[in-house]
Parts: C-alpha cells; sequence; structure tokens
C-alpha cells in the first residue's frame, strides 16, 4: 500500500469508440497541490481523458481514484461532492441567473446535494458573501448583478474558474480555459490560475497554448493517439523526440525551432 | 353565490393547480410535457375508483395523488434518458396513451366513463371551497419551491444539465422530483375534479386538455408562479363571460399563443415586469 495518498490515480484507462481506441491504456498519477499540464496535438484523446477524469464517460477498463478512493463508476455530480472541480472548454454558465447567483448557487453545493433537503432551506446569506468572496478573488468584482448574457468572453472564463472555485474543490481540471483569449488575457488568467494552485488545489490544464502552459507548470503529461509518451519537466518534454515528432510529424524534428 | 358562480370557481381553481404544477415541470425544472392531462385523468380515474368503492374523501383523494404521482416518476424516468424535443413527443404519447387505455377498460366504464361517483359531502358550496383551498395552497407551495434551494437547483437543470452537475447537482435527481410534484399535483387536481362532477369521461383529459395547460404556461411566462396563475384564470374566465369565444376557443389560443411567441416570449409576467420598470422608473 502506497503511503502517499495521491490527489488523481488514472490506472491504464482505455475506451475504444467503434473502430478508434481512443484511449490505450493511460496511467499516471498526479501529487496533492501538483500544477500538471496536459498538452498533446488534436485528436490525442485529452478531451476523453478528461471525461473519463471527470465522470461524463466510463473507460471500458481501468480505474479513477480521487484521493484514494475508486470513483471509476460515480457520476460527475457525486465526484464534484467528493472535491473534484471542472470548468467546460466552450464556457457555459447558467443562462437565466445573474453573475452573482452562477456562483452562489455552486457555493450552495452542500445544500443542493439532495433535493428534499434542498427544499427546506431558503436563506442565501451565507453562500453569497462566499460567492462574492471568490468572484473578487478572479477579478469579477463588482459584476455581480450583471446578468451572464452581458459578460464578454475573458469574463465568462473568469466566471467558469469562479463557479468551479465555488464547489470548495481539492482538485481542478481546467479544459482550455484560454481558448479564445487574447495574449493578455490569457497571461492574466494563467497567472490567476497559478495563485489559485499555490492556494493549495491540485490543478490539471489542458490547453494547446504551449507558451503559457509551460510558464506555469512544472510537469507536463503528453498524450498522443491515446498514450502518454512523455511525462516530465516542460524543457525536458520539449526536447523529447517522441514529442515533437507526434506535434510536427515524422521526420520533421529539425523544423521545430 | 349561485351554483353556476361555484362550478366557476370550481374550474377555475382545478386549472390553476394544474397549470401551476405543470409550471413546476417545465417552467421550473425546463422538461417540456405535453402529457400532463394524463396525470390529472390518472388522478380523477384513481380517485373515482377509491370512491365508487366506497373509500372516505381522504383516501379517495390521496389515492388519486399517489397514482398520478407513481405514473409521474415512470415518465420521469423517461425524462432522464430524453433530450428536449423527444421528451415532449414522448409525453404526447402518454396523453394518446392514458385515454386509448382508459377507453378500452370496462372496470373504469370505458367510454361512458364513471357516472356513480359518491358526493363528498360537502355540497356544491363545500366542493368549491375546498377546490379555491387546494389551489391556493398549491400557488404558496410553487413560490415556497421557487426561492427554495431546490427551486434554485431546478433552474440550474432547466437551464443547463451539464454545468449542474459539474457544480455536484444530481440533474436526474432533480427531474424525479419535479415530475413526482407536479404529476401529484395535478392527480389531487383529478381527484377534486371527479368528487366535484360526480361524472367523468375520458375525453376530458385528452391531449387538447394538455396543450391548453401548456398554453397557459407559455402565455403566463414559463416559470413564473404568479403569471401563470393570472394566465390560467383568464384563460378559464374568458369563454364563460364571452358566450361566443367557446365555439373558437381553440383558435383564440391557438393565436394568444403565436402572439405571445413573437411579441412577449415572457409572457404576461415578462409584460408585468415591463410595466411595474416602467413605473418605477418614472
Amino acid at each position: 500500500m502506497d503511503a502517499v495518498n495521491w490527489a488523481l490515480e488514472v490506472e491504464a484507462a482505455a475506451i475504444r469508440f467503434g473502430g478508434v481506441q481512443a484511449l490505450a491504456g493511460v496511467s499516471f498519477l498526479i501529487a496533492p497541490c501538483e500544477m500538471a499540464g496536459l498538452i498533446g496535438p488534436n485528436g490525442a484523446g485529452k478531451t476523453t481523458l478528461l471525461r473519463i477524469i471527470a465522470g461524463v464517460l466510463s473507460p471500458d477498463s481501468g480505474r479513477v481514484v480521487l484521493s484514494g478512493i475508486d470513483v471509476t463508476r460515480w457520476p460527475t455530480a457525486r465526484r464534484v461532492r467528493h472535491g473534484l472541480a471542472l470548468t467546460h472548454q466552450i464556457v457555459r454558465p447558467f443562462r437565466s441567473m445573474t453573475v452573482l447567483e452562477n456562483v452562489t448557487l455552486a457555493a450552495g453545493h452542500r445544500l443542493t446535494a439532495n433535493p428534499f433537503a434542498a427544499l427546506t432551506r431558503i436563506a442565501r446569506a451565507a453562500q453569497e458573501a462566499r460567492a462574492r468572496e471568490i468572484l473578487a478573488k478572479v477579478g469579477l468584482a463588482g459584476e455581480d448583478s450583471k446578468p451572464v448574457t452581458a459578460l464578454p468572453l475573458g469574463h465568462l472564463k473568469r466566471l467558469e474558474l469562479a463557479r468551479a472555485l465555488a464547489v470548495d474543490p481539492s482538485l481542478i481540471l481546467l479544459d482550455e480555459p484560454l481558448a479564445g483569449l487574447n495574449h493578455n488575457e490569457a497571461a492574466k488568467l494563467v497567472d490567476l490560475i497559478a495563485g489559485i494552485n499555490a492556494g493549495g488545489i491540485t490543478t490539471i490544464l489542458v490547453e494547446h497554448n504551449l507558451a503559457q502552459v509551460m510558464r506555469v507548470c512544472r510537469r507536463l503529461l503528453v498524450l498522443d493517439q491515446g498514450r502518454i509518451i512523455a511525462d516530465a519537466a516542460p524543457h525536458e518534454v520539449m526536447a523529447n523526440p517522441a514529442v515533437r515528432e507526434a506535434y510536427l510529424g515524422p521526420g520533421r524534428e529539425h523544423a521545430a525551432a | 353565490m349561485s351554483a353556476y358562480a361555484y362550478s366557476v370557481l370550481a374550474i377555475t381553481g382545478i386549472n390553476v393547480m394544474l397549470a401551476v404544477s405543470l409550471n413546476m415541470i417545465t417552467g421550473f425544472c425546463g422538461q417540456f410535457s405535453l402529457g400532463h392531462a394524463a396525470f390529472y385523468g390518472a388522478g380523477a380515474y384513481a380517485a373515482a375508483f377509491f370512491a365508487a368503492a366506497g373509500s372516505s374523501v381522504p383516501v379517495s383523494l390521496l389515492a388519486g395523488v399517489m397514482v398520478a404521482g407513481a405514473l409521474g416518476v415512470i415518465v420521469g424516468f423517461a425524462s432522464l434518458r430524453l433530450r428536449h424535443d423527444f421528451l415532449a413527443v414522448t409525453t404526447i404519447g402518454i396523453s394518446f396513451l392514458f385515454v386509448g387505455f382508459v377507453r378500452k377498460q370496462p372496470w373504469l366504464g370505458a367510454e361512458m366513463g364513471i357516472s356513480r361517483i359518491p358526493s363528498s359531502g360537502l355540497g356544491t358550496q363545500g366542493n368549491a371551497l375546498l377546490i379555491l383551498a387546494c389551489a391556493l395552497a398549491t400557488i404558496a407551495f410553487s413560490i415556497y419551491v421557487n426561492r427554495s434551494w431546490m427551486g434554485f437547483g431546478f433552474r440550474a437543470v432547466g437551464d443547463d444539465e451539464d454545468t449542474a452537475r459539474s457544480i455536484g447537482i444530481s440533474v436526474s435527481n432533480y427531474k424525479l422530483v419535479a415530475f413526482t410534484l407536479g404529476t401529484a399535483i395535478a392527480g389531487l387536481a383529478g381527484g377534486l375534479y371527479a368528487y366535484f362532477t360526480q361524472f367523468i369521461v375520458p375525453d376530458s383529459f385528452g391531449f387538447l386538455v394538455s396543450v391548453m395547460l401548456m398554453a397557459m404556461v407559455v402565455i403566463g411566462g414559463t416559470g413564473s408562479t404568479l403569471g401563470v396563475v393570472a394566465a390560467a384564470i383568464i384563460l378559464t374566465l374568458l369563454p364563460e363571460i364571452f358566450r361566443f369565444i367557446n365555439e373558437y376557443r381553440l383558435l383564440i389560443f391557438g393565436g394568444l399563443l403565436i402572439l405571445v411567441m413573437r411579441f412577449a416570449p415572457e409572457g404576461l409576467a415578462g409584460l408585468g415586469r415591463v410595466a411595474v420598470g416602467r413605473a418605477w422608473t418614472r
């Protein structure tokens, strides 16, 4: 028995869609408070892996263990209540709600876990206070009462993060949080994510924006054709010929500058 | 008040209960149902059956609630696997299935319905007042639910199921609860209707009734309890006040629906908010 309680253990996760082996036995361990980047070319299986960790997909074989508990057969909502938070690649706020309501509802995740228990509770003040605190942390103070439809994309990305933080996670999965942001916005958001990680929340960052990932992650996992082809510090990963080949195609390593 | 006035009051109260309970399913939780009349009918038939067999009023009404609620749980399970438009089509099926089933059951009176429903012993006035009390309780309950954390959870499920899951909300549990609560209240309305008329036939619970109830929800403003109550009252009384409207009832409902969808998608509730907002800024 391992003495360390890993934040996340993925053991030989495999899944096949029709004739495509989307994941062919992926294994890795994430230590508590770690900040790991997950990268890979399009179609490598990043989103599939993320969905398996989140519980949207069930693997054909393999296990997902969160803080020492096997959650492989658990639905997403239950994993969230066990300390997992996730953000969607394409922002998906609750559109009928204000910014504050979006985060307040997430902050009340213990109240909403059981609908009948939720029926007996009305007061929202404590959750609203917590939501305001988180909104201030992600730089959305003062936007409380705006409908989410009035927010620009950069702010929606922050709201997505705020909602994820409001469920008091120990592990947060970020699916391409920088997609669609300009350089300045992306750099600020990455700094924010790094700050959140420094506050003790284990972070897995799935990103295409390599420059930003390299800046803040001390560990990079590279997925290609459903396998982990590299798992090391960023500069080592980038020097790895297999990674260059996956990104640039065979025989083209010299093209990478 | 005349017997006629009481009967109008009773039918209005029943329609309010039905529209408000449908609004819990469709407005609060986002589950589009075009089969609400089937649950209303299931409640009416169950209560009538028990009443005719000699059960007391509370027991018969409870039977209506239970049977409709149980049917609601089953349809709720179907909703877990179906997305919006497919759910709408399935619930249309439920509506036809119910009437088709009841019509062929000799023990439920088949085409002739159940006509020997014993009196509740409350008289026309008592029955109408009981219905009014139940309608007011339904309204109060609906407003309470919407303000509670359960209602907050319903809104999340109605807005975006995946996002709801990502904040730990068990979407399937919430949908099942919405269907169970909404259909159980429809069942109670059915039981009250059975005692009020003492005579029920399958066609009183057909697809057109389901559509009328959905029209009340949409015209009132999906999700707004008070808007839906207003629409239920107006759409029930309009044909009573203007007799000639009765002939053109479907035409007028259809026309109103189109107008609302085109010019005021948030229904009466939306128009009300605009009016209040203007008065406020003046």
